[in-house]
């Protein structure tokens, strides 16, 4: 396969593992969010936390898994990304901390103070993540202040507070409503009673609340945000040095591929339809259904940010030939190579099992079925 | 600017939270391992008592394993937010291993893990079996995947410098895979964490045999424990010793380190069993030998050389005067890759340009380097000797103590009498925490014992770093430290509560301090239809 195709594949897999993540890390994320508020006693709430009680491991794994092949495909990208939101990065990482702690050891220890704070420990587990994964993406679409010297050694200018922006910020609500909804329609599959309909009334405003935003920041990025364009020729199999381009900022460029490409319009198209049926099918009681919209969406939204930049990843604002692209930022073709084969081999094989433990597992989780497993669930 | 206070600020706070991770991370290797007995034995013999002891013990790994995964994710953000020269550096070669272990070994290890806890009403006997099975497979994979990025620092195979995209390039995969360094690593890491899993099983089954209760539940784990554990210790000391070390130049750098073996000794070297080492003097103020055993473990031979660290600095230092040469083209290159001359200059000191990297540490402008300067560099490519040289003696007596241990438990164990020698099951309750002391000075040894390099003779740790504030890692590091004391002492908190609670904390009412009937409710009950 030659270099310039896996270049394209590998964009395309670093955007499928962002969505698997979504999906299914989201969706215990979301539980995560809306635990404190849909779970009004301590049983309601272990029922809440039961249903993703075996996966939620699983469903982290995508997450390390999209951050590690990020690594290995885009290693420009994820040392500069990574160092560059320093910060934000180590707040998502002391927001996961929660997680792992919080679903084991909350039920461990009969107290209400106890139980009460790993609760909370969950919601921060699950909202903050995605909240700052949004802000980044954010700051994505209006470039980030790095360079690099002579030896790709690269430097943020940039400070934390930056990264809190308006529009940044607005890229948070609409990741964490994304979320918070594809939470909320998975606790409609799992749970009944006072749950079903508390769930179902957050994944109805949820929902809404990510089509506003996700609109909102549409029209800003259609009319307010400039966006990158390579100004020098673009040879795609060449080897990947970032500095070897020009690159200028040009009013409207995040517009371009939507112009270029008939299909690209169909992506964020996808994302707003998705949203519009998961509110239809929860209002339906649909669960099932819901929850598949809200996977779309999810694929459609990140989908948008991608497709709107592509094929910058990563747009220097302060040194805009340092920006990283599909086409400069990647690792060898070896190693592209390579890792596709990994993905190809091993992805069937994990979503297999991933869906036959889902399917042992199924099932509503009810409060009588936390109560007479006390010992054995969390 | 690349200050020394920032890159040992950076490298600390790897240390800190690496060592942190791996107090966690060999309980899971072993007693994933130890379960999957237990479980065998529950599904051929049938007898419930094995059952429990699988849930039983299975509680104290998920416990374990909270943290284990927490501090995890840490690792993977560490080399981006921390280590950006490095990930941008080697990413090529090392970030593939590490997408691998997601794929192939994680999800497997953590998909599992949730059926093992939650799947005992919705799974046949033999199918929960497999789960187990699967689970301690992904364990033990990840390790091994880790293990290959690990050995890849210490013995760089399979991979080639490119000036263009100015990084380190895979050149051959499956060199990297089975890098012999890898392997002896992989085989030392596990086996180490068996006997940690052991020993931890059979300290506190030794407990629960001190206090007269849970006779049974106790002796049966203290069975197992004992005969696992002396497999996995003989293992440890026989497949991890120093016969990984000379496979190449680092290693021997850092076994001549670790010997405190100043000059090259005619084969077969002896072995120093005590010695006051004196780096400034290059010599040893006192020292105690034993003849010709060093060179026959060392080499397998008698008649093979190994360097002594004098010899290896003159090496280095030839290396080094190369290596200016290479990066001094190198630079040229950068600016214009036609320059031929720049190009055939650095082809033919490509090999040193690792070793050229290290004068970056004292002048930017590695062509003006004086005669000091390359002093420094050479001093600098050994090791500090004194903790080496002993963690790694603290660690070789601790791995032979628990041999001795893991034999009297298990000959005591086939003779049936054990329960009746208080002296062994208070040794094996005191020695609860030795392994970990003995994994974390091993950690030290492996990685400690390769400065100054992060990735042996090709990047320079001081160069591998991101370039941030003290400031920024000074925040992060007390972060760090906040959060991993709470953690700890609440996972502390919950190991010692169940431990000390011990099988009735499953609900059966079959066990020490349970009522017979009432109070909870029997944990067993099939599933309600829901």
């Amino acid at each position: 396969m030659d270099y310039e195709t896996l270049k394209l594949i590998w964009w395309l897999l670093v955007g499928v593992l962002l969505v698997g993540f979504a999906i299914m890390d989201g969706h215990d994320m979301g539980m995560g969010v809306l635990l404190p508020f849909v779970g009004k006693t301590d049983l309601e709430r272990r029922a809440v936390i039961n249903t993703v009680a075996p996966h939620w491991d699983g469903n982290q794994v995508w997450f390390i898994t999209a951050g590690g092949a990020i690594f290995a495909a885009w290693p420009l990208v994820y040392a500069t990304a990574f160092s560059g939101f320093y910060w934000a990065m180590m707040a998502a990482l002391w927001a996961l901390f929660f997680r792992p702690v919080g679903f084991d050891y909350r039920s461990k220890i009969k107290n209400p103070t106890w139980r009460n704070t790993w609760d909370w420990g969950l919601f921060i587990g699950g909202a903050v993540p995605p909240i700052i994964f949004g802000v980044a993406f954010g700051n994505l679409l209006l470039g980030v202040p790095f360079h690099f010297n002579d030896l790709m050694m690269s430097t943020y200018t940039g400070s934390f507070w930056a990264l809190l922006n308006p529009f940044a910020l607005l890229a948070g609500v609409v990741s964490l409503a994304m979320i918070t909804t594809q939470g909320a329609n998975y606790l409609m599959m799992r749970t009944e009673g006072d749950i079903y309909r508390r769930v179902r009334a957050a994944s109805l405003i949820f929902a809404a609340l990510a089509i506003v935003t996700f609109a909102l920041a549409g029209v800003w990025v259609a009319n307010g945000i400039p966006g990158y364009v390579i100004t020098s020729a673009v040879d795609p199999n060449a080897l990947p040095d970032p500095l070897a381009k020009t690159v200028e900022v040009s009013a409207g460029a995040w517009m371009h591929n939507y112009t270029q490409y008939a299909w690209a319009k169909w992506v964020p198209i996808a994302a707003f339809a998705a949203l519009l049926a998961s509110i239809v099918f929860s209002r339906l009681n649909q669960a099932g259904l819901a929850f598949w919209s809200s996977s779309i969406a999810c694929a459609g939204i990140i989908g948008t940010a991608g497709v709107s930049m592509f094929p910058f990843i990563m747009p220097s604002s302060t040194d805009p030939r340092s920006s990283l692209t599909v086409y400069d930022a990647v690792s060898s073709h070896l190693t592209l190579g390579l890792m596709l084969g990994a993905t190809v081999i091993f992805m069937p094989l994990i979503v297999f099992y991933t869906s036959w433990a889902y399917k042992v597992m199924w099932g509503k989780v009810t409060t009588e079925y936390i109560a007479a497993n006390d010992k054995s669930v969390y | 600017m690349l200050t020394e206070e920032l890159v040992d600020l950076s490298r600390l706070q790897f240390a800190v939270t690496a060592l942190y991770h791996f107090l966690f991370v060999p309980l899971t290797l072993g007693l994933a391992f130890i379960l999957v007995i237990m479980e065998l034995t529950y599904v051929i013999t049938d007898r419930p008592i094995y059952k429990d002891m699988v849930r039983f013990w299975g509680r104290l790994f998920g416990i374990n394993f909270a943290l284990g995964v927490t501090t995890g994710i840490t690792m993977e953000f560490q080399f981006g937010t921390n280590w950006a020269y490095y990930s941008h550096y080697v990413g090529d070669i090392f970030g593939a291993p590490l997408a691998i272990e997601g794929l192939m070994a994680f999800f497997l290890e953590s998909t599992f893990i949730g059926l093992f806890f939650f799947g005992w009403d919705r799974l046949n006997k033999w199918q929960h079996f497999m789960v187990t099975v699967l689970m301690a497979l992904g364990s033990n994979l990840s390790a091994l995947w880790i293990l290959i990025a690990n050995g890849w620092m210490q013995n760089p195979v399979g991979a080639e410098f490119s000036f263009v995209t100015m990084r380190m390039e895979m050149t051959d995969f499956w060199a990297i895979v089975f890098n012999p360094d890898a392997q002896a690593k992989f085989v030392h890491t596990v086996s180490a964490g068996y006997v940690t899993a052991s020993l931890f099983v059979l300290g506190i089954s030794s407990w629960y045999l001190l206090k007269g209760r849970d006779l049974d539940f106790a002796r049966r784990s203290f069975r197992i424990a004992a005969g696992f554990g002396f497999a996995s210790a003989l293992s440890v000391i026989v497949l991890g010793d120093e016969s990984g070390y000379t496979v190449g130049e680092a290693q021997q750098t850092k076994m001549a380190a670790i010997e405190a073996m100043w000059e090259t000794e005619p084969a077969p070297a002896a072995f120093t069993l005590f010695a006051l080492p004196n780096q400034k003097a290059e010599r040893n103020d006192y020292e105690l030998q034993i003849p010709y055993v060093l060179g026959l473990i060392g080499t397998r031979s008698l008649t093979k050389e190994l360097p002594g660290i004098k010899e290896i600095k003159e090496k280095n230092r030839a290396r080094i005067e190369s290596g200016i040469q290479a990066v001094v083209a190198l630079e040229k290159l950068r600016k214009n890759r036609d320059d031929w001359a720049a190009r055939s200059q650095f082809d033919l000191h490509k090999a040193d340009l690792g070793f050229g990297l290290l004068l970056k540490k004292y002048t930017v402008d590695v062509s003006q380097a004086t005669p000091e300067m390359i002093q420094k560099a050479v001093d600098d490519t050994i090791p500090k000797v004194a903790p080496l040289f002993w963690s790694f003696r603290i660690m070789v007596a601790l791995g032979f103590a628990f041999l001795l241990l893991f034999s009297l438990a298990l000959f005591y164990s086939v003779k049936g009498n054990f329960i009746e020698k208080k002296w062994l099951l208070r040794w094996a309750f005191w020695f609860i925490p030795m392994p970990w002391i003995a994994a974390e000075l091993g950690w030290v040894v492996a990685e400690y014992g390769r400065q100054p390099w992060t990735i042996y003779g090709v990047l320079p740790t001081h160069l591998s770093v991101s370039n941030l504030t003290p400031a920024n890692i000074y925040g992060s590091l007390a972060g760090f430290v906040g959060f991993y004391t709470v953690l700890l002492v609440v996972e502390m908190y919950l190991m010692t509560k169940y431990a000390r609670q011990g099988p009735a904390s499953l609900g059966t009412g079959k066990y020490h301090g349970e009522k017979a009937s009432g109070g909870a409710l029997p944990a067993d009950a099939p599933a309600q239809k829901i």
